[in-house]
């Protein structure tokens, strides 16, 4: 029988032929990351176990990301340890605040993770490597002191689930409806353990930034990991970004699937993911009036320059609501002088939103955009839970960078479609 | 074996509710264990006893790969939690951090809150001692019980650095 993409890339990384859905096996790492909430607990279980050196300087990549700039002083605390514990082992991939970004924005912009990798990182959303080719999954801290150790960590080989796609997203349709589709399908367990494989004629037709935000968020219908095959355009954004050596895979014609979903891109309308589960997908066009708060557009879901784009383009010439505060925030430090130079900084100062420095901040109810009881915001992040952005009696809706961008120029839950219409 | 008093809760508790993210700029289990579950159950902290077992339905865990979360689980005292399904990221957590966790769908939905049960990893005999009922769980498999018997991944690790 044949093997997924995801099987071959583990077959090839554990030294197997072949490797079957359930086997446990142990795979070489090309990349072990953390950031500054995982690496701290990482770092105590490292020590604790006596281990004197990380197993490979440039495969140990740090980021400082979620409550950097550091928000008081218990994370300048695990910030300055993270710091120390990079000066001590020579970590090659430390980025500091003003070089740094993002982390899943961060890492394939700087080239770190190529096609055919294998990489885990303290943190969930690891899963967006899988847009290039590679296969990523998030784990946790101890995993990751593990990883730093041995270079090496055992998995339970994934079956699969094949999306195929077809035809093209129309105008104001993004990658983030596309995910937020497939969830609200299968919901948040529906790929629980197991792979999303997407493909069909279709992914040619989505971008490598759509690509990130759909595999990104592969960990929130419960997979294991989401990834794409290595096209043309994977191969365009892989030579203008990295140096390291790739491995193209492709799923076996034979490969078995665990179920087939079959997905007309040009059928797909703006979705928006109602508190407090992402599976609760809604067409923006079905819904009632919903009045906002606050509107986060960024993160490492859809935090990418064609997000900032996607926003401008809206935001551009026109006013955030009254009621409404807006804040943008770029993936990494690139991005954010990316749109400085194209004007996109200018449209969204002029607007009336924040533009901020990179950081995971607001998405997690970390900093830098708390929600108070009672107060909803419209987020381009990926989750929704209760207390997901701060107090347990707010409320996250979760949409694309169109959305957001329109619905903080009304005040309400918008389709950008119908903000052209009304001003028509 | 373990035994203690049922805390049972649904479908797809999230690690954010485990433990919110505004307490994870400190990592000392004493102080997450203080917030545990907070946003979905403020008398947990309160009620919690040594031993305590928690219940819950599918996707335990889901969302965050804070390992914060079976932390602050264990540090509140809980010696098992059981669920018909749990997150991939926090299986392997409480594995790696020694939380003892059973899947057991039948035992997930039948079993009370407040119920006294008794875990028995050996065999996977899971008793409600309060109905009277028992659930037999899938064991480990070999791999993922040398983790469990060795007293966490790290352990593992040492061992095989210095052989």
């Amino acid at each position: 029988m044949g093997m997924t993409m995801t099987q071959k890339i583990l077959a090839a990384h554990a030294g197997l032929d072949s490797v079957k859905a359930g086997q446990l096996i142990e795979c070489d790492l090309d990349i072990v990351m953390g950031n500054d909430v995982t690496t701290p607990v990482a770092i105590k279980e490292f020590e604790k176990a006596g281990i004197q050196k990380v197993f490979d300087q440039n495969k140990v990549v740090i980021v400082p990301d979620h409550f950097t700039p550091n928000k008081d002083i218990q994370s300048a605390t695990h910030s300055k340890m993270v710091r120390e514990f990079a000066h001590k082992h020579g970590i090659v991939h430390y980025y500091e605040v003003g070089r740094m970004g993002i982390e899943h924005c961060l890492l394939p912009e700087k080239g770190i993770v190529t096609a055919g990798d294998v990489v885990v990182g303290a943190d969930s959303h690891t899963c967006t490597y899988g847009a290039l080719g590679a296969f990523s999954t998030g784990v946790g801290s101890t995993d990751m002191a593990c990883g730093m150790a041995l270079g090496k960590l055992w998995f339970k080989v994934p079956s699969a689930i094949r999306f195929v796609l077809k035809g093209k997203m129309p105008k104001h349709v993004s990658g983030k409806d596309l995910i937020l589709h497939i969830i609200g399908m299968i919901g948040v367990d529906g790929a629980l353990y197991q792979s999303m494989e997407f493909t069909g004629e279709g992914v040619s037709n989505l971008t490598m930034d759509d690509r990130f935000t759909v595999c990104n968020m592969a960990i929130e219908a419960g997979g294991k990991n989401g990834i794409f095959p290595v096209d043309e355009k994977t191969l365009e954004y892989l030579k203008e970004h990295s140096e390291k050596p790739y491995h193209v895979f492709e799923a076996d014609p034979d490969a078995e699937y665990a179920a087939t979903y079959e997905i007309d891109l040009s059928e797909l309308k703006p979705v928006v993911a109602f508190p407090h589960l992402p599976e609760n997908a809604h067409y923006v066009d079905e819904i009632e009036k919903i009045k906002i708060d606050q509107v986060v557009i960024g993160s490492c879901t859809n935090g990418r320059i064609s997000d900032l784009r996607a926003a401008a383009e809206i935001l551009k010439g026109r006013k955030i609501a009254e009621w409404v505060r807006c804040i943008v925030l770029p993936g990494t430090q690139a991005i954010y002088l990316q749109a400085v130079k194209e004007g996109l900084a200018e449209i969204f100062v002029e607007a009336g939103a924040a533009f901020s420095t990179p950081t995971c901040g607001p998405c997690l109810g970390g900093h830098m955009g708390i929600l108070a009881a009672g107060e909803r915001a419209v987020s381009t992040t990926n989750r929704n839970f209760v207390g997901r952005m701060g107090h347990v009696d707010s409320e996250v809706y979760l949409a694309s960078p169109a959305v957001a961008a329109a619905s903080a120029v009304t005040g309400y839950i918008t389709n950008p479609a119908d903000l052209e219409k009304e001003e028509a | 074996m373990v035994q203690g008093k049922v805390f049972k809760y649904g479908d797809n508790v999230d690690t954010d509710v485990i433990i919110p993210a505004r307490y994870l700029n400190v990592s000392e289990a004493a102080h997450l264990a203080a917030h545990c579950m907070e946003d979905i159950d403020q008398d947990f902290v309160k009620k919690v006893k040594e031993g305590d077992i928690i219940v819950a339905n599918k996707n335990f865990g889901c969302g965050s790969s804070r390992e914060h979360a079976p932390i602050a689980i264990k540090a509140s005292g809980v010696s098992c939690v059981i669920a018909a399904s749990f997150a991939r990221i926090f299986y392997r957590n409480s594995i790696n951090i020694g939380l003892p966790i059973i899947e057991c769908p039948q035992a997930a939905e039948e079993i009370s809150a407040g119920d006294e049960v008794r875990v028995d990893f050996s065999t996977g005999v899971i008793t409600d001692v309060t109905t009277g009922k028992t659930y037999q769980a899938q064991p480990f498999p070999e791999s993922i019980q040398n983790i469990i018997d060795a007293g966490g991944l790290m352990k593992m690790v040492a061992a095989r650095l210095k052989a």
